[in-house]
């Protein structure tokens, strides 16, 4: 009211006075039908602002109407099953903290350094400037860019890595630490029995008579061979005994520090590609944090003889956390619930457990959901409406967590 | 150092406050471990010794089958990890040619690129078909005229049709006596199998299909479509048509053959008389997986329960025959397809048909 009424107020004298100010182009009415105009945009401001409220309403609401009821214990502690009374979304949910917590631990510093050194430490020369622009402009490209487009780019630069280090098949390859081979011989007893392989590069072992392997309680046995046709033994012997034909699978045992290069299509590739896609957003928002630290808190800075780096360290980036936080939240909004890149670089729906390290296959939540919604079975439908839930619910506590740091570093500053 | 500022100390302070999250989350992360050796029994007499990790990628149409396959196995194996993804039937030949995969679902056969691909790669695949999926297609249920529709009238109402003779816009063109009502037609995503298999039998693989029609990846969607407008028609798996019969209306389709207008259900699709719109549905496994015990046991009960699985999830078995000439091949390792000539061409007709001995062309 009181801003209206300053309008009304001053904009005769501003025309008057400058003819070419910001306000020359308010007309000149008699006050009824401007006030009537001012009126009609409150009230179409306050309808659109209505409508999107109510459509969140809308959806939300469908959503805990289907969902509420098959909220369950199952849904948070089961694997994806083809029974919707079974199926639940535990190795997914799990992905995706996985994932988002890594892209949060890779984005943010890349990001908010990026922002850095394009606001704070500005070009000297021509050249840098030059060097400058162009990044800049690429940076404001790449936010527009589909997020399919990345799932691509993540393919061949982080899955495979442009076959520099060898292909890897599901049973490895390449460059990696933290990993045991092993032949596994499955005995007519129903026992498993684990050959070490010293050199995974040299071919499955052959079953050898007397063979020395391990069984599943890390005692050491010999292998029985019989000849095809020969009755089978019986007792603890049987465990121990295969036939001539016998063969054996290479299987892998992986430490949770487990590496490997090409990264495959492990979480740690899931967490890049994901980095790729919200790195451009954290930029630019960092940008616009640290645009808006007052020049005055700088120059002082400055002027009582600080480095950039400490100007930086003390003074602009603790004033501009807020803004970069609330960026971050945005960002990390999108992350999790990116599905078409996810799709592109594992595209895996039915995973019987959660990532046991960085290199292990993995799913996301809006990959499960998705999945459960183009069921036939109705069922389905509402159990990926109680994932939908569950995903809401770990959207919001992860940006709880950013409200909270933000809340707690935001202080007034003069 | 002048310049401290007491926001400074709180960052610090919650910086661990975050660390300890994160640590926390990726903790809880590593809490289940599975990869120490297990007992012999678990609950209910499973398997606790069987360790490895099979990796299935392809159709989202087998999915589902696959996925109950793997499930089941689990109860029995459950330190046998299997991740089974959707990246469609060409790319999951794509992964499978590499030898990234160790079985590829797949709801067409293997085409000739994909099969040199494989031999070029030194991968040896076994052809099993596993399942029948019944294209159905429906309408409104307020839709009271059409009582049958035969290939050419499917052909004539999905065709892209060209200058001469465009793509009917009426249901009036596609047979005298039809209302003048227009047609809403809805499609599969242009990427799926389905999609494919669809052109194959009514335009053909050279041709095309109009390009004015809905289409979605999600068959809910074409449903949800058709049961929209009385003058729509839609096709999608038989999946969807079973879960929805109340909101639509499956067609009868002339078969060719007989001449007899055939609606889709549990006995016309396995006797093959819902011909041609009934299309089996494959697993490829890499010969060389099958050395692994987990992958062997694995592909050797999905093969034995596969008609019961297939039945469970809402497709239709193939006959007991075909599975016996799938195991059979399975066993004795026979890698190659059935649908290549060994000029290269592509061999169709009927599964019963082409899924033969001697119709095999094996990878060398």
């Amino acid at each position: 009211m009181n801003l209206r009424e300053q309008t009304k107020m001053q904009s005769p004298a501003e025309f008057d006075s400058d003819s070419k100010g910001p306000l020359a182009s308010i007309q000149l009415l008699s006050g009824e039908p401007r006030r009537k105009l001012d009126a009609r945009f409150r009230g179409l401001c306050v309808t659109i602002a209505a409508v999107s409220v109510l459509v969140l309403i809308g959806l939300l609401g469908s959503i805990l109407l289907q969902g509420v009821p098959s909220l369950s214990l199952t849904l948070l502690t089961g694997g994806p099953e083809p029974d919707p009374s079974e199926a639940g979304i535990r190795p997914a949910i799990f992905g995706t903290l996985w994932v988002c917590s890594l892209c949060a631990l890779f984005t943010l510093p890349i990001g908010v350094a990026t922002a850095i050194l394009l606001e704070e430490y500005q070009p000297r020369n021509r050249y840098g400037r030059f060097i400058y622009s162009v990044i800049q402009l690429n940076i404001s490209n790449l936010a527009g860019v589909p997020s399919v487009v990345y799932g691509l780019l993540g393919l061949t630069a982080f899955v495979s890595m442009f076959g520099l280090f060898g292909s890897r098949t599901s049973q490895g390859g390449g460059l990696e630490i933290g990993v045991r081979y092993y032949d596994q011989f499955f005995s007519e007893g129903m026992r498993s029995i684990l050959v070490p392989v010293s050199d995974p590069s040299q071919p499955v072992n052959k079953l050898v008579n007397g063979m020395q392997g391990f069984d599943s309680r890390g005692n050491q046995v010999a292998i029985n061979v019989i000849p095809i046709g020969t009755p089978l033994p019986t007792g603890d012997e049987l465990r121990y005994t295969l036939y001539e034909d016998g063969e054996a699978g290479r299987i892998t045992k992986k430490a949770w520090y487990h590496f490997s290069l090409p990264l495959g299509r492990g979480v740690l590739t899931g967490a890049l590609t994901l980095m790729l896609v919200i790195l451009p957003v954290i930029i630019i928002s960092s940008q616009e944090a640290l645009r808006a630290v007052p020049s005055s808190l700088r120059d002082g800075a400055l002027g009582l003889g600080s480095t950039p780096w400490q100007v930086v360290w003390h003074v602009t980036l603790p004033s501009a956390m807020p803004g970069i936080l609330t960026g971050a939240i945005l960002a990390m909004s999108r992350a999790i619930g990116e599905t078409a890149p996810i799709l592109i670089i594992a595209g895996i729906v039915y995973i019987s457990r959660a990532p046991q390290n960085l290199m292990d296959d993995f799913t996301v939540m809006p990959l499960q959901i998705f999945n459960w919604i183009s069921r036939p079975q109705e069922e389905f439908h509402a159990i990926a409406a109680a994932g939908i839930i569950l995903l809401l619910a770990i959207l919001l506590s992860f940006n709880a967590l950013a409200v909270l740091i933000r809340q707690k570093l935001h202080k007034p500053l003069s | 150092m002048a310049v401290s500022l007491p926001i400074d100390r709180s960052l610090r302070r919650n910086r661990i406050l975050f660390a300890l999250v994160v640590g926390a989350l990726l903790i809880a992360g590593c809490a289940e471990r599975d990869d120490g050796f297990g007992g012999f029994d678990g609950a209910g007499g499973a398997n606790m010794e069987l360790q490895g990790k099979i990796d299935i990628d392809g159709s989202s149409t087998v999915f589902p089958i696959t996925e109950a396959a793997a499930s089941r196995f689990r109860k029995l194996f459950p330190n046998v990890n299997i991740n089974v993804g959707v990246s469609g039937t060409g790319g999951g030949f794509k992964r499978f040619t590499r030898g990234e995969t160790d079985i590829s679902d797949a709801s067409r056969p293997i085409d000739a690129n994909e099969f040199s691909a494989a031999v070029k790669a030194g991968v040896r695949a076994i052809e099993l078909p596993i399942a029948y999926d019944g294209l159905t297609i429906a309408v409104h249920p307020k839709n009271d005229w059409v009582d049958h529709l035969t290939i050419d009238e499917i052909r004539k109402i999905y065709a892209s049709g060209d200058e001469k003779s465009p793509a009917p816009k009426l249901w009036s063109e596609v047979r005298a006596g039809f209302p003048e009502r227009s047609i809403e037609p809805f499609a599969p995503g242009t990427d799926s199998g389905t999609f494919d298999y669809f052109r194959e039998v009514t335009v053909g693989s050279k041709s095309s299909l109009r390009s004015d029609m809905s289409t979605s990846e999600d068959d809910n969607v074409l449903v949800t479509g058709v049961a929209g407008s009385p003058g729509s028609i839609g096709f999608f798996g038989a999946a969807y048509y079973e879960e929805n019969k109340s909101k639509i209306r499956a067609i009868p389709i002339v078969n060719p053959e007989t001449g007899k207008a055939v609606l889709p259900s549990a006995d016309t699709i396995q006797s093959g008389e819902y011909s041609p719109m009934s299309r089996p549905v494959f697993i490829y496994i890499n010969a060389k997986s099958v050395a692994r015990p987990e992958v062997k046991l694995f592909v050797n009960y999905f093969l034995t329960n596969a008609a019961e699985i297939a039945t469970a999830v809402g497709y239709q078995p193939i006959p007991a025959s075909l599975y016996q000439h799938g195991l059979a091949n399975f066993v004795g390792r026979k890698a190659g397809t059935h649908y290549l000539t060994p000029e290269g061409e592509k061999r169709s007709g009927p599964l019963v048909e082409v899924f033969q001995e001697q119709n095999l062309r094996e990878t060398p």
